[in-house]
């Protein structure tokens, strides 16, 4: 596999986006929200809204029926989103109209059976034609992700693989070998959900990760909803990566347009939060 | 000396060192579960060339359990399947009534080995569940049970009985609040809990080494029945049946004669009902290959991999898995599967209760009223071994408002609205 086959997915650009980040000695905010949540336009709107606030990243969340990895808030999210219709197409629409508006780099973040379903190479080509940079599929073990990975890197699409506290050294190396990117490391052992602290096992994982000697920044999720929760993370990570706290502000808001406001917001914050570095 | 009721298969030639079995089943779980499910495949083989462990759990299957259980002919129950001669292997004798704790006590033993000090478990019909928080009560384990609100509704003796024995029973609201959500639920648990406690998982599902593992401590049941029958009858069966949820009894009882050609392995899938309503659970019959809960095998999914949500008047079946050896056996033409409604296995407990003085579970049900029919296929020089996985007291309430067998008019007019209501929540 060579470079050389790049065709489409903006792998380059969330690179470059991590690339910069780090020049400007702060770590990158990569947001998380669902797509057709609350509906699909508001959704869209809800992620050029959250770049608009300072997010430099955006993972569309393809809603799945078993999401068996999040907590109550993005299961709720998807719940909501999957009752109003959600398909695939409205999710390819949703990145679509979020590059287009915004240039930012977007991923899906999604489980392994809609794509299996749906097609390797369908979603990857669909994907990069939409303007998509990559995906993170927490469930697709590395092992079992060769077919997945060459159809992502012919598209041009990263492959952003999850580490956790209980991965051991040869692991990180399989695992940090593989992905492209990004490395996703989660914070703590668990779903997804905002926690009152963010545990020392993140900043534990993330020299181990390191350590494999890999190129890749390394970005911590799980449990982030706060700026001074991302200050802290961002002083030993090469990106913040929340979720549910965003997703939280849109079901908390009384309509759609209060909860587009509610997550500018947050993410303003929180872009405050990984340049201040605690 | 060998072990006599923890028989491992000997061959071992499926599944793959990957967990597949043909094209399904591998190990598709977030990085966080991987160490866990790995430290339960190296501990599970370890155990398994261990003779003190075959020592020590031949010991708890025959004293605790009361292995080997018994082949029961029905002759009066084999009248209405075609004259054909028809053994029932009776798990629902074990104690706790179900083959479930044939599994149960293996992994219990293995959760000491590991270390570990808490389980949890998924529930459907509550027999697992059963059977898990009674291991647990014997091995001193704390004990978390996750079952459907659903199920723990139409299973409340269960619910009592887990209650009971020093479980923690968590009714799961989400999604079709059945096993699939169970199984959710208390893979959420483990990811965050993973470092003291085991999924003592309850079928052949699941990813690898759990279909493998799970397979091999209910292997037993077919090598007891095989060995029983050729005493019995003098002959192999034609057919050996057995009902599919997830499928552990059926692969217990197929495996020991998947190299006997001659007989035919015979799962019996819950069409609800009826597989034209789309309300049923039967995988094999109507669902398409996928990944549910770390595996790839049959699924019931709609076109974009959103699994569909499955009904069966049986809580134990009520699951849009099934576990990849049968998706394999289902594949390789080695299997066969159908489809029973509720009304044919609501008909066949009745059936069996009033011939032979036996009630079985709703579970157990299908695969009898598989039998009915085979029998009528083969005719009265037939031979059919079922497995009866379960015994029917949990299943009292939901047959008395089925068949209205409670005292007052009024009382089943009430009953008759509320088991509407539930199925009116599966939908």
């Amino acid at each position: 596999m060579s470079g050389a086959e790049f065709t489409g997915g903006n792998r380059g650009l969330l690179s470059d986006t991590l690339a910069d980040a780090k020049a400007e000695g702060r770590a990158a905010l990569i947001a998380y929200l669902p797509a057709g949540f609350p509906t699909v336009d508001g959704g869209i709107e809800a992620i050029k809204a959250v770049i608009d606030g300072g997010a430099d990243i955006v993972e569309v969340g393809l809603p799945h029926s078993d999401p068996v990895l999040d907590g109550p808030v993005i299961q709720t999210a998807d719940d909501i989103a999957l009752r109003g219709g959600v398909r695939i197409a409205d999710v390819m629409r949703t990145v679509r109209e979020a590059f287009e508006a915004t240039g930012k780099p977007i991923l899906i973040m999604t489980y392994w059976n809609p794509i299996d379903r749906y097609g390797v190479e369908r979603f990857t080509a669909e994907l990069a034609e939409a303007g998509g940079a990559g995906c993170i599929l927490p469930d697709l073990p590395v092992q079992e992700s060769a077919l997945w990975r060459e159809h992502a890197h012919k598209h041009g699409l990263a492959t952003v693989f999850v580490v956790a506290p209980s991965s051991k050294a040869a692991r990180l190396a399989q695992i940090t070998e593989a992905g492209s990117g990004f490395v996703y490391a989660a914070s703590l052992m668990g779903v997804t959900g905002t926690r009152e602290s963010v545990g020392a096992q993140a900043q534990d994982l993330v020299e181990r990760t390191r350590a494999t000697g890999t190129g890749l920044p390394v970005c911590v999720g799980l449990g982030v909803s706060d700026a001074k929760q991302a200050a802290e993370v961002a002083g030993f990570a090469d990106g913040v990566i929340v979720g549910s706290a965003f997703v939280k502000r849109m079901l908390d808001a009384p309509d759609e347009a209060a909860g587009v406001e509610a997550v500018r917001e947050l993410a303003g914050e929180l872009a405050k939060g990984v340049r201040r570095q605690a | 000396m060998p072990s006599e009721f923890f028989i491992p298969d000997p061959d071992g030639q499926v599944p793959s060192a990957e967990g597949y079995f043909g094209a399904f089943g591998g190990k598709f779980i977030p990085e966080a579960l991987v160490a866990a499910v790995d430290e339960v495949a190296v501990e599970y083989d370890k155990a398994k060339h261990d003779p003190e462990f075959a020592r020590e759990l031949d010991d708890l299957l025959v004293h605790y359990t009361g292995r080997p259980s018994s082949l029961t002919e029905v002759p009066r129950f084999a009248e209405h399947a075609g004259g054909a001669r028809v053994f029932l292997k009776r798990e629902d004798l074990n104690h706790t009534g179900s083959h479930k704790i044939n599994n149960v006590l293996g992994q219990a033993l293995l959760t000491r080995r590991m270390g570990k000090t808490r389980v949890i478990a998924e529930t459907g019909a509550g027999q697992h569940g059963v059977a898990t928080a009674t291991a647990c009560a014997l091995f001193g384990l704390e004990c978390t049970i996750y079952m459907g609100e659903i199920d723990t509704q139409r299973q409340a003796l269960n619910v009592a009985r887990m209650r009971m024995l020093g479980a923690e029973v968590v009714a799961v609201k989400s999604g079709s609040r059945t096993l699939k959500d169970a199984i959710n639920e208390a893979f959420r648990d483990w990811v965050a809990n993973v470092d003291r406690t085991h999924y003592l998982f309850g079928t052949v599902a699941g990813p690898h080494p759990f279909p493998a593992m799970v397979r091999d401590f209910h292997r037993v049941i077919g090598v007891e029945a095989r060995r029983q029958i050729l005493e019995r009858a003098g002959r192999l069966p034609d057919a050996a049946v057995a009902c599919v949820g997830g499928g552990s009894n059926a692969i217990g009882l197929f495996h020991a004669f998947i190299p006997d050609a001659d007989v035919r392995l015979i799962g019996c899938e819950p069409a609800g009902h009826g597989i034209d309503t789309g309300e049923h659970a039967a995988t094999l019959t109507a669902g398409e290959p996928g990944i549910l809960h770390g595996s790839r095998s049959y699924v019931l999914q709609d076109d974009e991999g959103q699994i569909t949500e499955p009904y069966s008047i049986s809580a134990g079946l009520d699951y849009p898995g099934i576990g990849p050896e049968h998706s394999y056996l289902k594949d390789s033409g080695r299997g066969e599967y159908r489809a029973v409604t509720d009304d044919a296995a609501m008909q066949a407990l009745r059936l069996l209760s009033r011939t032979e003085g036996i009630i079985p579970a709703i579970e157990s049900a299908h695969a009898l009223a598989g039998a009915l029919e085979v029998g009528k296929e083969l005719g009265k020089d037939g031979l059919i071994v079922v497995n009866l996985s379960g015994r029917g007291d949990k299943d009292m309430d939901t047959a008395a408002r089925y068949f209205g067998l409670y005292d007052t008019d009024a009382e089943v007019a009430a009953n008759a609205a509320d088991t509407a209501e539930i199925e009116g929540d599966a939908k």
